[in-house]
């Protein structure tokens, strides 16, 4: 079952969170941080989430992790719906799903050895003799390519990006289906990224791992990625292949957001489409679709009606452009 | 001008800050050790009976003094007792006041600081409403009220000093914890399932540790003064007990009249003992962060 | 060319000196180079290659703890090391302004922005206070902030990021200068905030006639944005030259390892080649050339002698025994 069909799977989720406005005011505002996305990860390979402040991708991972409860729709996993977990399914979502996050420095509890921080899921969830879990330790800084000796250090002994290679060592100690990446890679220097870069696409192949994989730079997204979500003020504007998208996105967000990319060669001249004005934020989004007043395209219909994810060209994107009904 | 700008001059204070940091904490151990030594050994090496003085012998100077002799070698206070033996004797109390009463704060208030920044909702609130109405009531009256209770007895005073301060650190810890509470490597470990007790275990108090014991050795000076401040009001530890705090206020007396060797010399006791704990708390704060350990 | 560079550095080192002058920490080390008006240098090095060690040294804004130990930095001619702190602070803002990365940090929360772009003018060229505010306005308007009217009077907190950094803009060409060094300016920005900022700096240096640095770790933007680039390790300055040409064909095995580690928007499913290795502790540098534990290419000698600058193409330098011609 879980070989053929998605390994995890969102299903209209939402998450709306209710903010005071002012100390005395009794209005309400709602940030709808998350609304309605629907989403699939296939098993062994990699969703890549992209986005700039405010679209819902943090938010998203969070709800993935069971770190926020969803306000709305829900999380398919293997098949089967996370209601319905009871305690003992729950705690195996747990074990199934990881996380590595975005700051190196901060991932690691700067006072334990390495040694605990990598073994701390197992010994939560399994009862492990202490030799087996040293030896599993070990086995996981190889994998990781650390020496043994690391286990005995304490994290601010080790680099950047050797701390996110102990990360990625914990985040597999429970052989994960799943592992959530929140910009693994955006805080560590760029000579490292492509060692951590290579280090989880070999892990993918090696461990048939799945990836949630989120980050503001695009080409990271688009390496790494089989399918890509570009999402937007909490919705997802367009989705497919990674190669369809950042080759010929069709959502002008879509198309915006990949123009602006840095280039890799100064002979790399794109289309240069500057969108005007600021994100805007997800507490007061606008009417109709979400990002007609920064559409260099935008027509009456988009202040009025929401567009829905429709098949364009080989991917799925919400644009009225595309939805030719009268 | 700009080439060759010489560095900054290292300050002495700084060199010598780097004799305990670079290892073992020999000064403050010392003295700390002394003063501990002194206490246990008081019988032994007191020259007097520290409650019982010769009323003929009143207001001796110390023996560098006009006046003084050395068969009292610190000189005499108004009831001609010994001052060398009081302070000796004194040592006694204040130790074991001054390091239980910040510890018993402490444990209490680390601990309930603790729960209410990590398990927030009602336990928060109930938590830190205690603590601002205890905060509310000034320090000293309430220990008096307590005294007047429970009655004086050393231990009493111990536990009535432990009880006014604890709120202190629970507010502190509190708000490190807040801070904690977002730090990835927590939100690392509920997504590894531990449970929540686990991770204030685990996670929590190893690392505001650091603040609890920094406050630790600033509560101690507060809480000596506060003892003697209560030994002075007669609800403290009772006389004719020695401790430092109530030959202080006693003193207080005889510094118009010159006799200044009976507040000086207990003042200077107490000061030198919370030096010694400020930095051997230093040194214990850089000892348990396995950062700072390296510098 | 027969006009003199705008800005020439020879020989400039900086060093970090410990209390008690046992570590020395060669931030900068022997570094040269030349900025002509109206062109744009790109910095690009990793966290420690000394890149913004640099930016501080031109402007005379180090710690006290470092020591610039040799070197000229010539601004139309005159030595700045040799000036006067007074005469430093007539420099700073109005010959040479910059741009730091946060926006946040980078402005006074307590007064207002007309007040805070007014600032400058009112140090360096005698403005009146109303003066100041009307030309505040002016300036705004010129690094396109909508509504500056209303603007002028508001706090650094009402504004969003992307328009910090242009407030922050605003104050650097407030005073005309010749030279403008952007420290990693859009790193906290979106990717489409970053595209209209990067624009209106292009727009900027054109109608001003600016000379720009952009010191960054992202070769993205100085394949956008740069004429020539100079690329740093370990504080030494190890390849320089126009831009088109590094890309091209990159003369150090730093450059071109670099630029085959960065994923790429399409084209991108090869595993990409990492460097090995980690950036040096420049408190004890490796011995020789100090890329040689990492390079790819590394020969014996580069592990005895430091190579010195060798001249490979028209205007390109690096820093490599295996462009020594001999």
């Amino acid at each position: 079952m879980s070989a053929n069909g998605p390994v995890l799977e969102a299903v209209k989720l939402t998450k709306h969170f209710a903010v005071k406005r002012g100390l005395f005011s009794g209005s309400r505002g709602v940030v709808r941080a998350v609304d309605g996305i629907s989403f699939a990860i296939p098993t062994g390979q990699t969703l890549g989430v992209v986005g700039e402040s405010g679209c819902g991708k943090t938010t998203t991972a969070k709800l993935v992790l069971l770190l926020e409860q969803p306000t709305g729709g829900l999380i398919r996993f293997e098949g089967r719906d996370l209601e319905t977990l009871g305690g003992t399914n729950l705690r195996d979502y747990r074990r199934s799903v990881q996380a590595v996050f975005q700051d190196p420095y901060a991932s690691l509890n700067p006072r334990m050895r390495v040694g605990t921080i990598i073994a701390e899921p197992l010994v939560t969830n399994e009862t492990v003799e202490a030799a087996e879990v040293r030896q599993r330790v070990r086995g996981l800084l190889d994998v990781v390519g650390l020496p043994d000796r690391a286990a005995d250090l304490f994290p601010h002994e080790f680099s950047g990006g050797q701390r996110q290679r102990i990360a990625i060592a914990r985040s597999l100690a429970l052989s994960p289906k799943l592992i959530v990446l929140d910009e693994p890679v955006s805080a560590l220097d760029v000579s490292i990224r492509a060692q951590i870069l290579n280090l989880l696409r070999d892990l993918q192949a090696q461990l048939g791992l799945s990836y949630l994989f989120i980050a503001h730079d695009l080409a990271a997204v688009a390496h790494m990625s089989h399918q890509i979500a570009v999402m937007y003020l909490g919705q997802i504007v367009e989705t497919g292949a990674a190669e369809t998208v950042a080759r010929e996105p069709k959502h002008p967000y879509t198309q915006a957001l990949f123009s602006a990319a840095l280039p890799s060669h100064p002979e790399e001249v794109r289309e240069e489409i500057i969108l005007p004005g600021e994100v805007p934020s997800p507490l007061n989004p606008p009417a109709g679709c979400r990002f007609h007043p920064r559409c260099p395209f935008s027509m009456p219909r988009c202040s009025a009606e929401e567009p829905r994810l429709l098949p364009v060209e080989g991917r799925l994107a919400a644009c009225h452009l595309y939805d030719q009904k009268p | 001008m700009a080439l060759n700008t010489p560095a900054v001059n290292v300050p002495v204070a700084w060199r010598l800050a780097a004799l305990r940091l670079g290892g073992f904490p020999v000064i403050p151990t010392a003295i700390l050790a002394s003063i501990a030594l002194v206490a246990i050994l008081a019988e032994v090496i007191a020259p007097y009976n520290p409650e019982i003085g010769t009323l003929g012998d009143r207001f001796r100077p110390p023996f560098w003094q006009v006046g003084g002799s050395e068969a009292h070698l610190l000189g005499t206070d108004h009831l001609g007792r010994d001052v060398l033996s009081r302070l000796i004797f004194g040592a006694r109390v204040s130790m074991v006041v001054g390091f239980t009463a910040v510890i018993f704060a402490g444990v209490v208030g680390t601990s309930l600081g603790i729960l209410a920044g990590y398990l927030g909702g009602w336990v928060d609130q109930v938590i830190m409403r205690v603590t601002d109405a205890w905060l509310a009531i000034p320090a000293l009256t309430y220990a008096i009220f307590l005294a007047a209770i429970v009655g004086p007895s050393m231990w009493n005073v111990v536990i009535i000093l432990a009880v006014v301060y604890w709120t202190r650190y629970a507010r502190v810890i509190r708000g490190e914890v807040l801070s904690l509470k977002e730090r990835d490597f927590v939100r690392l470990a509920i997504v590894a399932g531990c449970s929540k007790r686990t991770i204030m275990k685990k996670h929590i108090l190893p690392n505001v540790l650091n603040s609890a014991i920094v406050l630790g050795t600033l509560m101690l000076g507060v809480v000596i003064v506060t003892e003697a401040a209560l030994s002075f009001l007669g609800v403290g530890v009772p006389p004719p007990k020695p401790a430092w705090g109530l030959m202080l206020s006693d003193g207080k007396k005889g510094m118009m009249a010159g006799y200044w060797w009976l507040t000086v010399l207990p003042g200077c006791c107490i000061m030198l003992m919370v030096l010694a704990a400020n930095l051997l708390g230093d040194w214990l704060r850089v000892k348990l962060d396995p950062q700072l350990r390296q510098l | 060319m027969s006009t003199p560079p705008l800005l020439e550095i020879r020989n400039l080192s900086t060093h970090f000196v410990s209390a008690r002058g046992k570590r020395v920490v060669r931030a900068v080390n022997d570094l040269s180079l030349t900025l002509r008006a109206g062109e744009t240098l790109g910095i690009v090095g990793e966290s420690g290659s000394g890149k913004s060690t640099l930016a501080l040294t031109i402007l005379r804004l180090l710690p006290p703890a470092a020591r610039i130990v040799q070197g000229e930095i010539n601004l139309d001619g005159e030595d700045l090391l040799k000036k006067s702190d007074a005469e430093m602070r007539h420099i700073r803002g109005k010959r040479i302004a910059m741009i730091l990365q946060d926006p946040m940090a980078s402005l006074n929360p307590l007064f207002t922005i007309g007040d805070q772009v007014g600032e400058p003018m009112r140090v360096h060229e005698g403005v009146s206070r109303g003066g100041a505010w009307t030309r505040a306005k002016e300036l705004l308007k010129a690094v396109r902030i909508s509504a500056p009217e209303t603007r002028v009077g508001e706090y650094p907190h009402q504004m969003s990021g992307g328009m910090r950094q242009r407030i922050v803009g605003a104050i650097a060409i407030s005073c005309e200068p010749a030279l403008l060094i952007a420290d990693e300016p859009t790193t906290s920005l979106d990717v489409t905030i970053q595209a209209q900022y990067l624009k209106l700096l292009r727009d900027l240096q054109h109608a001003h006639h600016l000379a720009l640095i952009f010191i960054t770790h992202n070769l993205g933007i100085v394949a956008k944005m740069c004429d020539q680039v100079a690329v740093m390790y370990a504080g030494r300055m190890v390849e320089s030259g126009p831009v088109r040409q590094i890309f091209n064909a990159p003369a150090h095995p730093y450059t071109e390892a670099l630029l085959q580690s960065i994923p790429r928007l399409v084209d991108n499913r090869q595993r990409l080649t990492a460097i090995d290795g980690q950036p040096p502790d420049l408190a004890a540098p490796p011995a020789g050339c100090a890329f040689h534990p990492r390079c790819p290419k590394v020969v014996e000698r580069c592990s005895l002698e430091e190579p010195p600058g060798f001249a490979v193409a028209e205007s390109q330098t690096a820093r490599c025994w295996l462009r020594d011609p001999r």
